[in-house]
């Protein structure tokens, strides 16, 4: 090949490796998040019970919904904000409703803000782990336990858990859609 | 890749008939000679199947200025309904439509096609080659881009209307709150993401191997090194493009979740990833800027350009550093303290080399006997009034500062002034310098100046406020606004007619040059340097089909 030719299928290259770089941004995002906590997204595994409790601090946790394309959905927690003490295990009840006259599956994307704390904030049991049938007009208690982690950097005094509430019913099983799914 | 091997013989081909001609002109001297010199095809198949890079350059500046009046209109629109609060003339979807096709047209079809243009004329002549390296590529890199446009705009025709997401087609906007009609937006960014990209192909082949014997790196002209330049950050980001949109479109049309928080993405993660390429896409516009200005203010000041290898190396650095500092449009998302920071310091970096490059245009200036012919004229109003953008963007990259400046009019400002009194008005300077070059014809001069001196006040009554109103809190992209606004933003809608006027008398200007005027000389101006001015005016059909020979 002719070095004419050779530097034309070198930029070619580069053109379809910067095109392929575009979709490993996907992953490389979500690992870079998952280290650093960057975008607030909670682990949605089971975490393991605390052993120690700093009784030395207290943090305010507070919870809030986002009901998303007016799913027909209410949540809301029975309790706005809460004190914990870290490591210690909290109980948080959430009331869902279908207002709907259909049988609906929902499914809750919880959030954390400040990002930087999500990677605290350890869930025992969470409603999100799962998505949710909601029969017509039926309501719900939904549990969430968690706890947080006794390492939280001292300068967080306050941090929110937020729940968006998609209505899943006929996109099915959640992360059934490829692409940036985990 | 077809049409590239095809290229690449074909360019093989034509340097073996060079050689050849060359050959013979020898023996035969010159009653051959003009049947070598043979001129363009007569006709639309003229412009249809042209390989000559005089053709496709002149094509794609055409190009360039017809989107630039249809981009423009737009605009019109835009501060006709902003004249006065209140809705009055459109409907908010429609605004929005105007807002986001306007900013796409102005990107990519006027100030992207008029570089590549400037580059397809200027290139070959400035390194003393006889073309483009892949004149058939270049063909079609042009030939796709009306397509592009036709299918953007004709999109607003439709039913449910055009993109109306903003420029930035920020997921969700542009994936679940978007019509039907966003798959024609992304084939029309694929389209022209894939002219960009052959262009660019094609700048860096021609550079690299068709120099003229003795053009070494250090002595190419700035145009052509930032061109260099520019043509790697095209290939480097543009791809990132067409990734993104990819992800647009299957996130629309088939079910994937890369932008949708319910599907397991990230809406945020839209945003790193057009950014990656916006930030850099910034630059691609500016570059070949700097490059036209470096080239025009050494010939009215009548001295070497001051600090020529800083400039390349300012170049290369604002390069590298463009790919650092994307998250700075993000301060607001939510980042963390450390990234914020990170983001804050390398974009006050890249005003370091881009302060080296204002302080050797002036240098330059700094008692060389200047004179102030319509190219300089719209150069050193590039100088300042690029300035004053660049230090609104200084403002802009204090984080604590852009949580209030973020999404206000104060960010219009600072894009406008670097864009449209940076990126467009070199190119009207580069015009201006070059026009005689192309034509034979010294164009009105006296009607030159109106244009200059009309744009100038006018762009100025049109961007200069925004900065105050956008302080004061008004939102970018509102169709409607606070009563508080009202008496500078009819202040600014009248600058804007008036700007959007006075470009009108551009096209007279261009349109009667090409038509006739005084005959010029090769050195249209008598202190230019370059070897384009070696060749006749008008420059003919072909040029340097014998490689010139570089002085020391
Ligand atoms: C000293 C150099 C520069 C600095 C420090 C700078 C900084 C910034 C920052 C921080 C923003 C984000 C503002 C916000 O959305 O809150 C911004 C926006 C922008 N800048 Fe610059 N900038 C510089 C030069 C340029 C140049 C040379 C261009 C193009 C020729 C440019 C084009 C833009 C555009 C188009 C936007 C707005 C994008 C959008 O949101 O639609 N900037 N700039
Ligand atoms: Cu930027």
């Amino acid at each position: 090949m002719t070095s004419q030719g050779k530097l034309i299928r070198n930029l070619a290259f580069a053109c379809i490796g910067m095109f392929a770089f575009a979709f490993a941004l996907v992953p490389l995002y979500d690992v870079f998040c998952d280290i650093t906590g960057l975008n607030g997204k909670p682990s949605l595994e089971q975490a393991k019970v605390s052993e120690t409790i700093d009784t030395s601090r207290i943090v305010d946790v507070g919870f809030i919904t986002h009901i998303q394309n007016k799913a027909p959905f209410k949540v809301s927690a029975d309790q706005a904000v809460i004190s914990v003490q870290p490591g210690a295990m909290s109980k948080v009840v959430f009331k869902a409703k279908n207002i709907s006259s259909e049988n609906r599956m929902m499914q809750a994307v919880p959030s954390i803000s400040p990002g930087l704390a999500a990677k605290y904030m350890h869930k025992i049991e969470c409603f999100c782990f799962n998505q949710q049938a909601l029969a017509a007009g039926e309501e719900a208690d939904l549990a969430l336990m968690f706890y947080i982690d006794t390492a939280l950097p001292i300068e967080i005094e306050e941090l929110t858990l937020s729940y968006t509430v998609f209505d899943i019913t006929q996109s099915g099983q959640m992360g059934s859609s490829q692409g940036a799914s985990k | 890749m077809n049409s590239i091997t095809q290229d690449n013989e074909s360019t093989q081909e034509q340097l073996d008939q060079i050689k050849t001609q060359e050959g013979v002109s020898i023996t035969d001297h010159d009653d051959t000679h003009t049947e070598h010199h043979h001129g363009p095809e007569k006709g639309i198949k003229r412009w249809l199947y042209t390989t000559n890079h005089k053709d496709i350059g002149s094509m794609y500046l055409v190009f360039s200025l017809v989107m630039f009046l249809i981009g423009g209109s737009m605009a019109m629109v835009i501060r006709a309904e902003l004249f006065q609060p209140g809705l009055q003339l459109v409907d908010p979807h429609f605004f929005n439509q105007m807002t986001t096709v306007h900013g796409l047209i102005m990107v990519f079809g006027a100030v992207m096609p008029a570089f590549v243009g400037l580059a397809n004329w200027m290139v070959p002549l400035m390194i003393g080659a006889p073309d483009m390296a892949l004149p058939r590529m270049n063909n079609w890199s042009f030939w796709i881009l009306p397509f592009a446009f036709a299918i953007l705009l004709g999109s607003l025709f439709m039913e449910g209307g055009g993109p109306a997401f903003g420029w930035t087609f920020y997921a969700p906007l542009s994936t679940t709150y978007s019509n039907d009609n966003t798959a024609l937006f992304v084939f029309a960014i694929h389209i022209m993401g894939m002219s960009s990209i052959m262009g660019a192909i094609n700048v860096i082949v021609t550079i690299v191997n068709m120099r003229a014997p003795g053009m070494t790196w250090m002595k190419l002209p700035l145009f052509v090194w930032t061109w260099l330049i520019t043509a790697f950050l095209l290939i480097a980001v543009m791809p990132v493009l067409a990734g993104t949109v990819t992800m647009v479109l299957t996130d629309k049309y088939f079910g994937t979740s890369f932008f949708n928080a319910m599907g397991g993405g990230d809406p945020v993660m839209f945003q790193h990833i057009f950014w990656f390429f916006g930030h850099p896409e910034v630059y691609i516009m500016i570059l070949p800027a700097f490059g036209i200005v470096s080239s025009i203010i050494p010939a009215f000041s009548r001295k070497k350009l001051f600090g020529y290898a800083s400039m390349v190396y300012a170049t290369a650095s604002i390069a590298f550093l463009s790919f650092i500092v994307w998250a700075h449009h993000m301060f607001t998302t939510g980042m963390p303290l450390a990234g914020e920071l990170f983001f804050m310091y390398t974009t006050m970096l890249i005003s370091v080399p881009t302060g080296v490059k204002v302080f050797n245009w002036v240098a330059t200036m700094w008692r060389g006997s200047l004179s102030f012919e319509v190219p300089m004229l719209f150069a050193i109003a590039f100088v300042v009034l690029f300035t004053i953008g660049g230090f609104s963007g200084l403002m802009l990259a204090i984080t604590p500062a852009d949580f209030q400046y973020h999404d206000t009019y104060f960010v219009v400002a600072h894009f406008h002034y670097v864009l449209v009194t940076g990126a467009i008005f070199s190119i009207m300077a580069g015009v201006y310098y070059w026009l005689p070059k192309w034509t034979g014809n010294m164009f009105d001069i006296a009607l030159a100046k109106w244009h200059f001196w009309l744009s100038l006040v006018s762009v100025n009554v049109l961007f200069f406020p925004m900065h105050f109103v956008g302080l004061a809190g008004m939102p970018r992209r509102i169709p409607d606004y606070a009563l508080q606004f009202a008496d500078f933003n009819a202040i600014i809608s009248i600058g804007g007619f008036a700007f959007g006027l006075s470009q009108l008398l551009f096209v007279v200007v261009v349109y009667k040059c090409i038509k006739g005027g005084d005959k010029v000389p090769a050195k249209v101006w008598d202190a230019a340097e370059g070897l384009e001015w070696e060749v006749d005016s008008p420059a003919p059909y072909h040029t340097f089909e014998t490689p010139p020979k570089i002085k020391n």
